[in-house]
């Protein structure tokens, strides 16, 4: 139970590192918006996402409605739906329904990498271990954000901006060597996003996200439908 | 409106689209199609949100493009998350400096 939680806690080391540059980036938009340092910080503990966050906080400094809020927090977090449901799929029989009500909570989409790449079925202390060092890391860097403002020189700022992005290809890139399936969804996906991006602009990025991952995945579904074992072997 | 009340509405959409769908489906899903579409999602998503966002993640095309292909080469030689995140940033900062750009 401890080791599994110490597990997931180290499995979220690199996850709170690269939040630590983000939020970092998220205080300081947030000074700069008016906002507190105790509105920053709340903000990141109660909500656990990046561009959702930055999005409130433009609803926020722009006194939008609050149907405005819940639209704008819908369109930009509908893909942690299809991520829990797609977690829902891989966890313990343990995990009873206080356990999800609370492990629900912490599903971002570096969490859900992770999560999704473990061999074994998910375990709550694993879940725990694996949402504590990023949330701490989130909360953490908002707070030093908003403290000290602009610490950092925006050169190394800017650079650290690339750490996440670094992180998502080194989780979908090597299983995709040896797996033509995976190959084939990343690369579609990434030509359908690249397409909207330059030719659909009125798409926010957020709705871009959930409708290129799922043409991309249902396309795959149809063409490439997969076995049970074979879903055990390539999430290794 | 009170800064109480956006956060709480923001927090409150954000916990229900996650929590819903993971404390509602208990039991295992059975449509192979369901199964595969759910299988193939995460890397979809993430592949979405990566491209065409980290060429212009630093705010030059030219040192993203640098950070990109030392992700892609270190990424593809199976190297850990962290280090593949580190060299991307240094890989980018080090061609700012080159350029003149800081």
């Amino acid at each position: 139970m401890r080791k599994k939680f110490v597990r997931g806690m180290r499995h979220g080391v690199p996850i709170m590192l690269g939040y630590l540059s983000v939020s970092f980036g998220f205080g300081v938009l947030c000074i700069q918006q008016n906002l507190s340092i105790l509105a920053a910080v709340g903000i990141s503990v109660t909500n656990l996402t990046s561009a959702g966050q930055v999005a409130g906080v433009g609803v926020i400094a722009a006194g939008g409605s609050m149907l405005e809020m819940i639209l704008c927090q819908l369109v930009i977090n509908l893909r942690y739906s299809l991520m829990s449901l797609s977690l829902s799929q891989r966890l313990d029989p343990s995990f009873n329904l206080m356990h999800r009500l609370f492990v629900g909570y912490g599903i971002t989409d570096e969490i859900f990498a992770v999560a999704s790449s473990q061999d074994e079925p998910l375990t709550p202390a694993y879940m725990y271990g694996l949402i504590f060092t990023p949330f701490i890391g989130w909360t953490l860097g908002t707070l030093l954000g908003a403290v000290a403002g602009d610490i950092m020189p925006a050169s190394v700022t800017a650079a650290l901006s690339l750490m996440l992005y670094g992180m998502f290809i080194a989780i979908i890139l090597p299983p995709a060597k040896k797996n033509h399936k995976l190959l084939f969804v990343i690369l579609l996906s990434a030509a359908l996003s690249v397409v909207t991006h330059f030719f659909l602009p009125m798409i926010s990025s957020g709705f871009a996200i959930i409708i290129c991952a799922l043409i991309s995945s249902v396309l795959a579904a149809v063409f490439f439908p997969v076995e049970e074992q074979e879903r055990g072997e390539a999430q290794s | 409106m009170s800064i109480v009340a956006y956060i709480a509405v923001m927090a409150v959409t954000t916990y229900l689209i996650r929590v819903i769908p993971f404390a509602a489906v208990r039991g295992k899903i059975k449509s192979r199609f369901i199964n595969s579409v759910l299988y193939y999602i995460p890397y979809a998503v993430l592949s979405a949100m990566t491209f065409p966002a980290i060429f212009f993640a630093t705010g030059s095309v030219v040192t993203s493009s640098v950070g990109t292909v030392i992700a892609l080469l270190m990424a593809y030689f199976d190297l850990p998350l962290i280090v593949v995140a580190l060299s991307s940033s240094a890989g980018a900062f080090i061609t700012a400096l080159i350029m003149g750009l800081i």
